[in-house]
């Protein structure tokens, strides 16, 4: 029984995940199909590749609020430019504007120690705002197919986003379980001062997770935009929101030093999974928001009941 | 160079403050006379009554809803539904004028918005959930709650011309817009409300110090709780102004606002620890807002420079904010 306790407290989000497939391959037919599965796994890499850099961030006990931004500014950098640069160059670009504004915000929250909470919420606006006055209000659009036909690629069957999103999913696990670096994050997040104390380089350490979360933010909006083919301005609006959703469902806390990659891995799943099969039963989108949100609170519920200890003040 | 730095060393003698300080404390009221001075002489059509009026008019929305998130951040917590909850409620004012008539419509909206902050005054003040992922979730609920109420559609209403709901967005009196009329007069109230009663001061208290002030015996459950009725009342009463001034609404028209609201908050010099913090000051921190908004526009730069302009804005005010606190302009991590 105790196990069981632990396992629903730990991961209730793998449970609900499972739920949802056993309910969704029962009432509808074409849910469980592996076809739909590389589907779902496609859908979920855009919001997932952010939410493995989330997971550094938010361990750390910081936020980012600036990825759906960077996002729109690597994905209209990238289309853009290709006339200009070609699309290795453009696509270089692209990458490069994400690691800039990650590197930005990383040394702003270390240099000035304002909260990162307000660092990237600045940035999210001013990103934004750069984004339109660079695309001025235009979509882009790739008139090189090569582009838009390497988002729709497949090898052995399963799309190379997929495939890329595994890679980086499985790389972000190790690194985060078995480095140093990991360590520290885990270190940095519980006790920012013990770890100062203990030797670790506390701001280097956190620009370097920044740098992390803007590169996926901007490589993740880069095969966003090879899967469509084009760029919008408004590429990317409430990624932040749904990131960050994906990972608290994931059992990573806002409070700093607890998560797994694991656990956010269930979260975009669960996401995915409960966008996907509503989606065949054909209910309408706008339920998925009302159980989304329902279910964050119940998670948070959860967590709340059984893994925090009980105090006058808490 | 030097004596630069060395002001902003601390240990100085009593009575003398450092400018780190000085900015500290009076930055945010140093930016607002700075933005005025700088507009005012790169552009003659910024200092005017008219364009000052304007200015006004054009933070009423998101400055309304502001004075009520400064309640729940003065007492610890966030609020981030409060843009989704401003789709909400202009909705179904909207939507509802057609059916019932106008009073009866702003009744309704009224009562919804607040059973809405009910809900997360309950989970935020009784359960004790975080406030950040509560309002995140009821968010996406919100928005969720919108789209099935209006079945994804827009609404409007159809006699336009001849409606008193009129009176809160497109009306003035005494030659003030009555969305400024509304904005000014509730920031008064709720200034008043917030330094000189009871209320007021308890709140201070349980965002300042919780266990301290559950040892003096405050009801932080219930002061939570009524923190949020109020922004959803304020979010209301936003709804009003924006329904009325575009006589129509779409379901997302609120997006976004949350997080300019924060802005405007931040700006304020409300710390988002809790304890501290004025609604005045924020009323001068959106403000500042709306009036780099509307000078760099008369200035001819492009729309969304001022978001720029943001960013660096508040980072720097909220920096020199914590500077001033530290002692030291740079952090030592």
């Amino acid at each position: 029984m105790n196990r069981i306790i632990n396992l629903i407290t730990r991961q209730p989000i793998w449970i609900f995940v499972f739920i949802c497939i056993v309910f969704f391959s029962f009432s509808s037919p074409y849910f469980l199909d592996i076809r739909n599965f590389s589907n779902i796994l496609l859908q979920a890499s855009t919001i997932g590749l952010i939410a493995l850099g989330m997971t550094f961030v938010m361990i750390n006990g910081n936020i980012d609020l600036s990825v759906g931004a960077t996002l729109a500014l690597a994905a209209s950098l990238a289309v853009g430019l290709q006339p200009q640069l070609g699309i290795m160059g453009a696509v270089l670009v692209g990458l490069l504007s994400g690691i800039l504004i990650g590197a930005l915000n990383g040394i702003i929250a270390w240099k000035t120690g304002v909260d990162a909470f307000i660092v990237t919420l600045g940035a999210m606006i001013g990103v934004r705002g750069l984004v339109f006055i660079y695309t001025e209000e235009q979509a882009f659009y790739a008139y090189d197919l090569a582009y838009s036909d390497f988002g729709a690629s497949s090898l052995f069957g399963i799309p190379v986003l997929a495939l890329i999103f595994i890679f980086l999913t499985i790389t972000a696990h190790l690194v985060l379980k078995y480095t140093i670096h990991g360590r520290n994050v885990f270190a940095v997040g519980g006790n920012r001062v013990a770890a100062k104390e203990a030797g670790i380089r506390v701001g280097p350490h956190m620009l370097l997770n920044f740098i992390l979360i803007g590169f996926l933010a901007a490589l993740s909006g880069i095969l966003l935009s090879t899967q469509m083919g084009a760029s919008t301005p408004n590429l990317g609006r409430n990624y932040e929101l749904w990131t960050i959703t994906a990972v608290v469902l994931g059992g990573t806390r806002l409070t700093g030093g607890f998560g797994s990659i694991i656990g956010t891995l269930g979260g975009v799943l669960a996401i995915a999974i409960l966008r996907n099969g509503m989606n065949l039963l054909q209910v309408p989108s706008f339920y998925v928001l009302i159980i989304l949100g329902s279910i964050l609170i119940i998670v948070l519920f959860i967590d709340k009941r059984f893994s925090e200890p009980k105090g006058v003040g808490a | 160079m030097k004596a630069l730095l060395d002001s902003f060393k601390p240990g100085l003698k009593g009575g003398e403050i450092s400018p780190l300080q000085f900015f500290g404390k009076h930055g945010i009221s140093v930016a607002f006379i700075l933005c005025v001075v700088i507009f005012s002489l790169s552009t003659q059509k910024f200092l005017s009554t008219d364009n000052f009026l304007t200015v006004v008019m054009q933070a009423s929305i998101i400055g309304t809803i502001a004075l009520g998130v400064t309640f729940v951040v003065i007492g610890g917590n966030l609020d981030l539904s409060v843009g989704s909850l401003l789709s909400f409620a202009t909705v179904l004012v909207v939507d509802l004028h057609d059916k019932v008539g106008p009073g009866a419509a702003i009744l309704l909206m009224f009562v919804f918005t607040l059973l809405i902050g009910s809900v997360n005054g309950y989970l935020i003040g009784y359960l004790r959930l975080n406030s950040l992922i509560v309002t995140l979730g009821m968010l996406s609920a919100i928005q969720g709650i919108t789209l099935v109420y209006s079945g994804g559609k827009n609404v409007d209403i159809s006699d336009q011309e001849n409606t008193w709901f009129a009176f809160f967005g497109r009306e003035e009196l005494f030659g003030i817009p009555i969305p400024a009329l509304i904005f000014i007069v509730l920031g008064i109230v709720l200034q008043i409300v917030l330094l000189k009663s009871g209320f007021g001061r308890k709140i201070f208290a349980i965002g300042g110090n919780a266990t301290a002030s559950l040892f003096s015996g405050l009801r932080r459950n219930r002061l939570v709780f009524s923190t949020y009725l109020l922004s959803a009342f304020t979010t209301g009463c936003a709804a009003l102004i924006l329904g009325s001034r575009v006589m129509g609404s779409q379901n997302n028209v609120g997006e976004g606002y949350e997080l300019l609201v924060l802005a405007g908050v931040i700006l304020g010099g409300t710390s988002l620890l809790g304890g501290s913090g004025s609604i005045a000051r924020t009323v001068i921190g959106v403000l500042i807002l709306a009036m780099i908004q509307n000078g760099l526009l008369l200035l001819g730069f492009p729309y969304y420079t001022q978001w720029l302009v943001t960013w660096v804005v508040i980072i720097v005010a909220v920096w020199l904010d914590i500077a001033a606190k530290r002692g030291k302009l740079f952090s030592t991590y």
